[in-house]
This record gives C-alpha cells, sequence and structure tokens, in this order.
C-alpha cells in the first residue's frame, strides 16, 4: 500500500502552522541557551569548546579578509611618509628636544627610586612577559565589543591576559583555542575595569556600555575627578597590573564621568597581549606568607661569656630585691 | 517551457549563505578616516521576507542556525539573536495575512516596527544579562544601518512571492 492511499491522506496540517510550531519550539530552545550562558564565568570553563572551535575557524578566514586592508593601511602609511617627510622631521625634531628633559629627568627619577626599594625592601613587580598580536576581526554593535586576535594558547596566552596598543589598555582576553583568541574591549558592556585617578589616587570602576568612551562608576572622594585627569589601571583584584595607561577623564553629555581611551588615537590593529594572570604567579606563594615574627628565630645562640651574664645579672637583681623587703612571691 | 520551480535552496539556503558571507566581510578591521564599516544584523532581513514568502518548517530553523552564528561570531550571549529573530519570523507570521499584497511603504513601516521589536528584545536582554544598559546612542549605529536594509527584504519578497507556481 503506498503511503498516500494510507490514513495519513486525509491528513493536512496548514504549512503556518507547522511553520510557528518550529518558531515556538526554537523561541524556547533560544531562551533556554539564554539562561545557561555562562560566557563571562572567572572560572573560564564558560568558554566552552563550541565557541573555541568557532573561533578557531573563523580566525583564518578573516585573517584572509583583513590582509588586504593591512597592506593597504600600509601602502597608504608609505605614500603618506614618503610625501610628508619634511614636516614630519620638523615635527619630530621639536617632539625629540621637548622629551629630551623629561628622559633625564626619568633616569635620574628612576635611580632615586631603585634607591627607595632598596632600602624599604620593597617587592616590586617584574617584567612582564608579551605576545604581539594582530587583531583579525571585530564586532562593533551596541551588544558586544570584540576582536579575534591572531595569537593563542599556542603562544602562551591565557584567559584572562590584558592586552595594550602603543597607546594604552584595549581590553583582555575572554576565550582562547590554539591560534586565535578573542578579546573583550573596554568598552563592551560585560567589561569591568578597576582603575584609579592619576592626580588624586581615587578609586573608581571603568565600566563600558557599548559606546566609545567607558563610564567611570564608584569614583570615591569629592572632587576626585577633574576634566583631564589621567586614569590609570589600579591593579585591584589582581586581574590587570598597576599603571597601565587608559585615558583622559571628560565629562558625558548625561554628565557621568567618562574616559576618552587613549587606545583611540589609531587603529587598533597589532596589540600585546600581557601574558600576565594576577599577583600569583609573579612571586613564590611562599614568600607572600611568611611565619610571623620569623625574624626572631635568626638570632644566634648566646655564647657561654653571654649566659653567664644573663644569668649573674638575673641573680643580682633577686639578691637586691630580697635585700629591700618582701618581693613578690616566688 | 520548462516549469520553474523554486524551492528552498533558493530561497532559503543560498539568501542564509550570502548573509554569513556578508557579515564576515563586514567585521574586517578597517578604519578609514576615523570611520569604522556598518555592523547591520543582515538576517533581520530573512526575518521578514521569508514568512511572507512563504511559511515553511525551513526557515524558523536556519533562522536559529544564523542567530547562533551571529552570537558566536560577534561573541555576544548565545541564544540572544535567534530569539530576537525568531521573535519577528513570529510576529510577521502571525501578521501574514494582513501584509501580504501590501504596498511597499506599508512593509517598510512594519519592517521597521519589526525591527524595533528585536532591538527592544536584545537590548533588555543584554541589560538584564551583564547588568547595564547600553548607550542608546551605539545602539542606533546598528539600528539605522539595518533598517537601510529593507530594498533587500522588498527584492526578495516582490522575486520568492509566488515564485514557485505550484503554490498558485
Amino acid at each position: 500500500m503506498a503511503f498516500r492511499d494510507g490514513p495519513f491522506e486525509s491528513l493536512k496540517v496548514p504549512l503556518a502552522w507547522t511553520a510557528a510550531a518550529v518558531v515556538v519550539v526554537a523561541i524556547i530552545a533560544s531562551v533556554l541557551m539564554i539562561l545557561a550562558d555562562r560566557r563571562h564565568d572567572a572560572a573560564g570553563d564558560g568558554y566552552g569548546p563550541v565557541r573555541a572551535g568557532f573561533d578557531g575557524a573563523a580566525g583564518p578566514v578573516n585573517g584572509v579578509l583583513a590582509w588586504p586592508v593591512r597592506w593597504a593601511g600600509n601602502a597608504t602609511d608609505y605614500v603618506k611618509g614618503y610625501f610628508f617627510a619634511v614636516s614630519e622631521n620638523r615635527r619630530l625634531r621639536a617632539q625629540v628636544a621637548e622629551l629630551e628633559p623629561w628622559r633625564d629627568q626619568a633616569i635620574a627619577l628612576k635611580n632615586v627610586n631603585g634607591r627607595y626599594e632598596a632600602m624599604l625592601g620593597l617587592r616590586t613587580e617584574p617584567p612582564v612577559a608579551m605576545a604581539t598580536a594582530r587583531s583579525i576581526s571585530e564586532s562593533r554593535g551596541p551588544f558586544v565589543n570584540a576582536r579575534l586576535l591572531d595569537a593563542g594558547a599556542s603562544r602562551g596566552v591565557r584567559i584572562g591576559n590584558p592586552a595594550i596598543n602603543e597607546h594604552g589598555l584595549v581590553g583582555r582576553v575572554v576565550g582562547v583555542t590554539g591560534g586565535v583568541s578573542r578579546m573583550l574591549l573596554l568598552t563592551d558592556v560585560a567589561s569591568r575595569t578597576p582603575v584609579l585617578i592619576d592626580r588624586t589616587d581615587a578609586r573608581a570602576m571603568l565600566s563600558g556600555d557599548g559606546s566609545g568612551n567607558p563610564k567611570l562608576e564608584f569614583v570615591r572622594g569629592v572632587g576626585a575627578v577633574q576634566a583631564g585627569d589621567r586614569v590609570l589601571t589600579s591593579g585591584d583584584g589582581g586581574g590587570f597590573p598597576r599603571g597601565l595607561p587608559i585615558g583622559v577623564a571628560a565629562r558625558g553629555i548625561d554628565g557621568s564621568w567618562r574616559v576618552k581611551l587613549f587606545s583611540d588615537r589609531g587603529a587598533i590593529d597589532y596589540v600585546r597581549v600581557m601574558l600576565f594572570q594576577d599577583f600569583g604567579q609573579l612571586v613564590a606563594p611562599e614568600a607572600l606568607n611568611p611565619r610571623p615574627l620569623a625574624g626572631l628565630a635568626t638570632a644566634p645562640a648566646p655564647t657561654l661569656e653571654a649566659a653567664a651574664a644573663i644569668s649573674d645579672s638575673a641573680a643580682r637583681r633577686n639578691r637586691a630585691a630580697a635585700a629591700s623587703g618582701p618581693g613578690p612571691a616566688e | 517551457m520548462a516549469v520553474r520551480v523554486v524551492g528552498p535552496t533558493q530561497w532559503v539556503f543560498y539568501p542564509a549563505l550570502a548573509v554569513i558571507a556578508i557579515t564576515i566581510v563586514l567585521a574586517t578591521p578597517v578604519e578609514l578616516f576615523g570611520f569604522k564599516l556598518p555592523e547591520p544584523v543582515l538576517p533581520l532581513v530573512l526575518a521578514f521576507a521569508w514568512p511572507l514568502i512563504r511559511p515553511s518548517m525551513v526557515a524558523p530553523a536556519v533562522l536559529f542556525g544564523l542567530g547562533l552564528f551571529l552570537d558566536l561570531f560577534w561573541g555576544g550571549t548565545l541564544g540572544l539573536w535567534p530569539l530576537c529573530l525568531l521573535s519577528v519570523y513570529g510576529v510577521v507570521l502571525a501578521s501574514r495575512n494582513l501584509l501580504a499584497g501590501q504596498e511597499t511603504q506599508i512593509l517598510f513601516v512594519w519592517y521597521a516596527v519589526c525591527a524595533l521589536v528585536a532591538f527592544v528584545l536584545a537590548y533588555l536582554v543584554v541589560t538584564v544579562a551583564s547588568g547595564r544598559a547600553p548607550s542608546l546612542l551605539s545602539l542606533l549605529g546598528q539600528v539605522v544601518p539595518t533598517l537601510l536594509l529593507f530594498p533587500l527584504a522588498d527584492w526578495m519578497i516582490q522575486r520568492f512571492d509566488d515564485g514557485d507556481v505550484r503554490f498558485r
């Protein structure tokens, strides 16, 4: 018996109803996926193999697309450099003259600072290793601001690593696969960065909202921020090293404090991923937890003469106390 | 003359592939004179056009896949764009009888309303998921390019609506 002759022959469901059923099922699946989304879990296992595999595949494709753009940019720079060499030379000479006193001052300060550190026994942060990467794709919408970088776990990049360009902090790595990693920009809605105001040492939280200029929130202290203040990472919480330049404080249209990012000064093309995780990697954990009063244990044992002198003075003190009257009960 | 059969390959799969390709190209990090490439939500065109062309079970399933692609490619909350796209598909499917055969201007108004619904939904989900409302100005930067894509949706409807003689 052919199928068409069977009992299902008279069963006809309108197309619109079947389509609606698929829509309802798919919407339910979407809502469940949103509820189950763990992409910003600090543990790092939220960035599952699906996302990692997808990034691994999308990376090379966008790398191919980004190549002609990069080539054209380099060609334009070359031509510009050729035609504007004289004015550029003049500008650079002026800049060198301006910067030379700063260099001398920096050397002097570094010297003084080194002495202070030696005198105080300060434990300073050692230099952080870096991995250079190129940005191969970007998402710029209101909901996501992220970039794919062409350096991944094979180059030592790990989730949480901060990324900087020549101007300042750009973002941090939120997903890593073998050769590609995803960097969340400071402007992303999910981005939160602990910062300090250089002038007043006031702390604040830099939180992105999808626009070009992230907001300064939870500013502590009255008059702690002025327009034009430099904003640096504070290093609080150990996610970023202290002192990375971020931008300049400015008032937004809505009256809130915002930050004009240094990294916006040029196209974010090459970035350097700082292979920095937290304070834990910088020193051995045992060094951070010395035993209390450990210095006392290092005193040498008394010599025979010293021991005799100590016992002699104690005996004399006891005799003097007995002669002067009733002493404390022993 | 041979009967021209326009199946799902023509009006579902090829446009879906084209949308994926254009989305990937638009993600190229280009900055010319301080301006970057726009980032419209291209599958919204399909979510609007497909239910008007013909109700089908394949289209919402492919739309779900396109939404997942957007989430994975842009790195957003997984499930965000499938929800928004399928909401638009559902709304247009429900209002199909009203919209069939309407003039282009009416369709555009309806397209704008649908796009607005999708973006408001996405805005709410992202606000709840990340604990902070995205900037409205940057939202506008994505809404406007998406609205400008309406001619594509209109062209698809003109091209494929009743394109299959079996449905006449």
